[in-house]
């Protein structure tokens, strides 16, 4: 039975004469063809069991044409010749009827390092595998008289680029994923975990993080709003990362004069060093971003000091620069985005972080976090599943939870420690981050 | 079709399944993006593929694929059965889906012009004409218009013998001036946020939008906002435009009253909800003012349509009645719980999803009074319009929303122009002090084309009716 659950994903070799097919008999000057194909589960579960289980086999052919200063962009979700020439014309279509516009240039081919992004194992769990994960999960709950409820999926994937200058890149990716919120009668707790390899998931590690989370986080009393000093465990921390990637990293908000670096400035406290890196192995790597150009490091900001933007091949080109392969899928409005990010881990231990905080909040996780003003990097959300009143050093209760309005900027501006150990968190939209807990001085609670 | 769809159903019960049901599903999706006098994208994507879910042993299983021929029904209904049996090791009560459902027939949007027969040209010139009016703004730095076009076909049938066919169209479109400074970034869109107003129709709903009359207007209140004062602290009262209104609804009422989220299905990602059943018709959710329907018969609503992803009929149900809460979004699974039927909002984003309870239209009926009337009785206040952002906790108690643009409102008249504009408060405190709604000449229908829910993630385009409403006693001004 296991060998029916093997991932199904297209061989290279057919893939590449595919994508060759269909640039050989386009008519245009240049064409670029992007395929991602998946095959992915999902095991979700409420209650202390089962309610939702599905899979899918996709695939996508995306199609970008160049003609007289023209572009077109064209997908389909089938992967056969007649497909192909479907999608070819009705791209060509769309640039023959419309007026010339700015042409986004395609990269030559270059070589795009390896990247270790492959796991059989994952590839290969079947649906008893999830079911009994999520038991044992369910199973510790139960035994703790708790529900608990969540998600864990497997996916494999793959991505393969091509276009008319000679560009051929391919990379096959798994990926595992679980997040579960514990219940009790009065209170909730969180935990999630994130691999390319699925037996980097502990379910009994996972299980007793948001056990004991969940069982700490009952009966929670509300506390006054106002400024407090806060310790942000990795899950906020990431989130906060990826707000700032998507208001202010790339170099098209800095162009536009929305984004809130200010290159050469110092924008954070000195301690933070935050960067993207789409190659390292502790990450989620990718080798090669959505244009056919190889990823590259960018230091976003090294030692509090805004030194680097993310590109892609359009905003590069109007600076005259190269592209450091961040760009996203055609067409794209948004420019280039970082989706491995990273940040630089201090020396304290996690448990340590709240040591000398004579009044302070203890965060697990922030909720429907929504940007406020971009250029002051403000955000507002909620926390959730586990905010916890410190007091003298230690958690003293857990708390209700509460709203926050705060300038990103101005809160890592009074980081005052950061943890030694960092997590993996996988982005429920694009990429990862991989990132420490932090200490901050000030945070802002308006309700 | 048929046929695929008849030989998933056969091969599902004869490998076991007491109930299955199929969707095969086929989207094509235009988008249109100008920007800065350019056309920037253009884009026509095409989706195509066959979802079946199954339940056996009492528990649920589904699986899709792309591939759309006889050879694929197999192995994707093997993989339904199988999930559903892995499913059962780990189930709570087994599924229960109530009545059986035998809709048969077929529905297509009603519909004077077809947006995919209209040529590229005439759409792209009207969007750099309405570039150019926000263009001839001195002080506007990013321009930006778009139009979206979809058209979907899809084919359900079930075990029970219903066999539906649908052909939905949807058309929408919005612009957006952004001006900037050294230490500040304002934008105004019309005629709604997040990119587009969309409807179900045609591309009649487009040209009635007049998108280049409305392009100078935004771009000179884009300039004027970055040396407007900041919307001041206080607790004051508020009035809503009809747009912010039916943002407010989806988050406040909509979201809170889907019963999968009251039953914990949605815990660990959406939320849960404060709206349980034991406050079925005993909470005070509102006013008397406020009546909130479910409408899924609404004309040009994105949740408009024939059937829902489980074959039941589209209608009409009340979930607040004179501020009364009386009522819930169903499923057949949940609202068989509750001894109810389902009332027809179960959506999936597409065939490799499978539907969950999505908002329809869910409608703040129109009152009986009017903006000019609102602002004429108020002596302190502040009127808000177009969102710009939104935030809400798990439970759907404790919200704040921004939006781009707002007035001060002083002794029954319309003063300043202020920035930044925020406004928080507690769900049913804040409906409990709506003391005015506007009309039907002012009430509208809004697209949101952006709901997000479910794991893996769905995108629902659902929308609210809703007219300018009043708020009494509000916090606003959150920032410092």
């Amino acid at each position: 039975m296991k060998s029916l659950e093997v991932a199904r994903l297209t061989a290279e070799g057919e893939l590449k004469q595919f994508m060759s097919g269909l640039l050989e008999r386009s008519p245009a000057q240049q064409t670029e063809v992007m395929v991602t194909e998946w095959d992915s589960a999902l095991t979700r579960f409420a209650n202390n069991g089962i309610h939702q289980n599905v899979a899918e086999r996709n695939v996508s052919v995306r199609v970008r044409v160049v003609k007289d200063g023209k572009t077109g962009v064209a997908s389909i979700n089938q992967l056969n010749e007649g497909a192909a020439t479907d999608v070819l014309k009705r791209a060509v279509a769309i640039a023959d009827l419309q007026p010339r516009g700015e042409v986004v240039p395609m990269p030559g081919p270059a070589p795009a390092p390896p990247v270790e992004s492959w796991s059989d194992a994952t590839a290969a769990v079947t649906p008893e595998e999830r079911a009994d994960f999520v038991q044992t999960v369910c199973a510790k709950a139960g035994d703790a008289g708790l529900k608990a409820f969540g998600a864990y999926s497997t996916s494999a994937a793959q991505l393969a680029i091509a276009n008319s200058l000679g560009v051929f890149h391919h990379q096959r990716s798994t990926q595992a994923t679980v997040n579960s919120v514990v219940m009790g009668d009065a209170g909730s707790g969180y935990a999630d975990r994130g691999a390319i390899d699925v037996r980097e998931l502990d379910k009994d590690e996972l299980a007793t993080e948001v056990i004991e989370k969940a069982q700490r986080n009952q009966d929670a009393q509300p506390v006054e709003p106002g400024v407090y000093e806060v310790v942000l465990e990795e899950y906020a921390v990431a989130e906060m990362l990826e707000f700032m990637s998507f208001i202010g990293f790339g170099a098209l908000a800095v162009q536009e004069e929305r984004s809130f670096m200010r290159l050469g400035e110092r924008i954070t406290g000195e301690e933070v060093s935050i960067w993207d890196d789409g190659l390292d192995p502790i990450g989620i790597p990718a080798s090669f971003d959505f244009e056919g150009v190889p990823k590259q490091r960018v230091d976003l900001i090294k030692n509090g000091v805004a030194s680097g933007l993310v590109y892609d091949m359009q905003t590069a080109r109007r600076e005259n620069r190269q592209s450091t392969g961040h760009g996203l899928p055609a067409p794209n409005t948004e420019g280039p985005f970082a989706v491995n990010l990273f940040m630089k881990p201090g020396s304290a231990a996690k448990t340590d972080l709240a040591s000398d905080i004579k009044r302070g909040i203890w965060v697990t996780r922030f909720w429907y976090v929504r940007v406020v003003q971009p250029k002051a990097s403000i955000i507002t959300g909620m926390t959730r599943e586990g905010t916890f009143l410190i007091e003298n050093g230690r958690i003293t209760r857990p708390v209700k939870d509460l709203r926050f309005t705060q300038s990103i900027l101005e809160a890592l501006n009074g980081t005052l420690a950061i943890s030694r150990s960092t997590k993996l968190q996988v982005s429920e939209y694009l990429g990862a981050s991989r990132v420490p807990a932090v200490r901050l001085k000030a945070f802002d609670f308006t309700s | 079709m048929k046929e695929l769809a008849e030989a998933a159903l056969n091969a599902a019960q004869v490998k076991g399944a007491s109930y299955a049901d199929v969707r095969l599903d086929e989207h094509v999706t235009q988008d249109i993006v100008v920007k800065n006098g350019q056309l920037a994208a253009v884009s026509d994507d095409a989706s195509k593929g066959f979802g079946v879910r199954v339940i056996v042993d009492g528990a649920w299983g589904f699986a899709g694929s792309a591939r759309l021929d006889k050879a694929e029904i197999e192995p994707v209904v093997d993989r339904a059965i199988r999930i559903a049996r892995a499913s059962a090791r780990v189930r709570s009560a087994p599924v229960d889906l109530g009545p059986p459902v035998t809709s048969r027939g077929h529905y297509r949007t009603p519909l004077e012009r077809d947006p995919f027969k209209v040529p590229l040209s005439e759409k792209v010139d009207l969007l750099l004409r309405a570039d150019a009016a926000m263009g001839s703004v001195r002080g506007v730095t990013i321009r930006e218009g778009s139009m979206e076009f979809i058209r979907q076909a899809k084919l359900f049938a079930s075990t029970e013998g219903a066999l539906i066919e649908q052909e939905l169209f949807e058309s929408g479109a919005g612009i957006e001036a952004t001006a900037t400074s050294p230490d500040d970034v304002q934008n105004r869109s019309y005629p709604n946020s997040f990119g587009r107003h969309q409807g179900s129709g045609g591309y009649e709903y487009i040209t009635a939008l007049e998108l280049d009359r409305h392009g100078q207007r935004i771009a000179e209140e884009a300039v004027a906002l970055l040396t407007a004062p900041q919307c001041p602290s206080g607790v004051k009262t508020l009035i809503l435009d009809a747009s912010q209104t039916a943002l407010q609804i989806h988050e406040s009422c909509g979201h809170p009253t889907e019963l999968d989220r009251v039953f914990g299905m949605e815990a660990a990602y959406a939320g849960t909800s404060f709206m349980t059943p034991e406050k079925l018709n005993h909470l005070q959710y509102g006013s008397p003012k406020v009546t909130i329907t479910a409408d899924a018969l609404t004309p040009t609503g994105l949740g408009t349509f024939g059937w829902d992803d489980e074959g039941v009929p589209a209608q009409r149900s009340f979930l607040i009645k004179g501020g009364l809460f009386v009522g819930y979004l169903t499923s057949r699974e949940t609202a068989s719980v509750l001894g109810q039927q389902s009332n027809g909002t179960m959506r999936a984003d597409g065939w490799n999803r499978i539907p969950l309870i999505r908002m329809t239209n869910v409608n703040l009926e129109p009152g009986d009074s009017s903006l000019e009337r609102m602002i004429a009785e108020t002596k302190d206040g502040v009127y808000m319009e177009t969102n710009r952002s939104w935030s809400i906790d798990d439970k759907r108690l404790n919200f704040q929303f921004g939006t781009q643009l707002a007035y001060e409102i002083v002794d029954g008249k319309r003063g300043r122009l202020l920035k930044n504009a925020t406004y928080a408060g507690i769900t049913p405190e804040f409906w409990n002090s709506c003391d005015a709604v506007a009309g039907r000449s002012e009430w509208k229908v809004w697209g949101l084309a952006n709901c997000g829910k479910g794991q893996p993630p769905q995108v629902a385009h659902v929308a609210h009716g809703a007219a300018p409403a009043r708020f009494q006693h509000v916090k606003v001004g959150i920032l410092k």
